[in-house]
């Protein structure tokens, strides 16, 4: 599996604010390296976010997104101690699951 | 006229946020404002800061048993403050090492351990010492996490330390260098009020509130290539934009440098890991 994602999730009033930080290159494949050859694409290209096992985002990512990228939800209808699961894969296959409990 | 140039001149110095004040400096920009926005900016990046990455790999490089000697450097290597106590250690440092014979910053002391506690080679961390592309160092990582760990603490490095006060001395004088192609100084650039160039601020080095602009953000994730950096880093490419030759990494040189800066911070707070444009 890649790297940890780090995970935080916040009751904010009625809402849970979700914040979630991924660990990856994010090659868009457009980039050349020192020697001139193109550095292949590497990225990540769905994603989900889920509240006690069920799914409340789908997301297809494009590769311009940026490198170690962030993203944040609000979240209706969790409260504290509800479990709050991302996952991602990417182009190679690569895939990466963290979780963490609503603050 | 006059008198309200006088006024701005006062509230530019103590960094008034009050709306009311425009700026009375010459460029006719409101600098208060942009610096409240600024702040706002800063603080909406530092939530989700990448470098919590870093600190992460740091974490396990620190506990993990490595290197010919198999040992961690939780369990070998002493910052300062004790073998494996990180809680303040990275803004009690640089300090004087009498096991070493040397001034060391974090980062030196890391890569001395990992050296002489865990037998690696100080010639293979060297070789590519700092992150580029999707490259980032097992030190970085470790400076990282060990700098994660002085959040929100005061600078307080031993500066009644002869040996420190020393390396101060000499990072003083190393500011005020003139060599290279262009006979710059760290002082030509560091050396005085108000200087900028293009649209980066440039902290007049020699006083307390800008040598603290110098190592309060450091190590700190860059966004523009989107890799994490540290103050060894930092050092070396004012180097590179003085177009003088590189440091040696991890020297006597970088020591006194980042002696100089911290010292001067002692008694202000530490911000990092820090996130850079």
């Amino acid at each position: 599996m890649a790297d940890p994602m780090k995970i935080r999730a916040q009751m904010k009033g009625d809402v849970c604010e979700v914040r979630v930080l991924m660990s990856h290159p994010m090659e868009t494949g457009q980039r050349k390296d020192a020697d001139g050859k193109t550095i292949p694409a590497h990225h990540i290209q769905t994603m989900t976010v889920a509240l006690n096992g069920k799914t409340v985002v789908a997301g297809q990512i494009a590769g311009s997104v940026s490198r170690n990228p962030v993203f944040g939800f609000k979240v209706k209808g969790a409260k504290t101690g509800d479990k709050i699961t991302v996952a991602w894969t990417d182009n190679k296959g690569d895939k990466r699951s963290d979780e963490t409990a609503v603050a | 006229m006059k008198q309200l140039r006088i006024i701005g001149a006062v509230c530019t110095a103590v960094t008034l946020a009050s709306a009311g004040m425009a700026s009375a400096q010459s460029d006719g920009v409101d600098h208060a404002k942009a610096d409240a926005e600024f702040a706002k900016f800063r603080a909406e990046m530092e939530d989700s800061n990448p470098a919590e990455l870093f600190e992460l790999k740091g974490e396990e490089l620190w506990k993990a048993k490595r290197g010919p000697r198999n040992v961690s450097l939780a369990e070998s290597c002493d910052l300062g403050l004790g073998v494996g106590k990180l809680a303040g250690a990275y803004v009690q440092n640089p300090r004087y090492y009498a096991d070493a014979g040397k001034v060391m910053d974090v980062e030196r002391r890391i890569v001395w351990c990992m050296t002489e506690k865990q037998g690696f080679q100080f010639a293979d961390i060297a070789k590519k010492p700092f992150a580029s592309g999707n490259y980032t160092p097992e030190i970085t990582s470790l400076v990282t996490f060990v700098a994660g760990h002085s959040r929100n603490m005061k600078f307080a490095i031993p500066m009644n330390d002869p040996k420190v006060r020393e390396a101060w001395e000499i990072g003083k004088e190393i500011t005020a260098y003139r060599a290279g192609p262009y006979d710059f100084s760290c002082n030509t650039c560091h050396g005085s009020d108000g200087k900028r160039i293009r649209m980066q601020n440039l902290p007049n080095l020699g006083k307390q509130e800008g040598a603290y602009k110098g190592v309060f953000g450091w190590p700190g994730y860059r966004m523009t290539g989107g890799v994490m950096l540290t103050s060894q880093w930092r050092m070396n490419d004012c180097f590179r934009q003085q177009r003088f030759p590189s440091p040696k990494y991890a020297s006597d040189t970088v020591t006194y440098l980042l002696t100089y800066m911290t010292g001067t911070s002692n008694g202000l707070i530490y911000k990092g890991p820090g996130i850079k444009r």
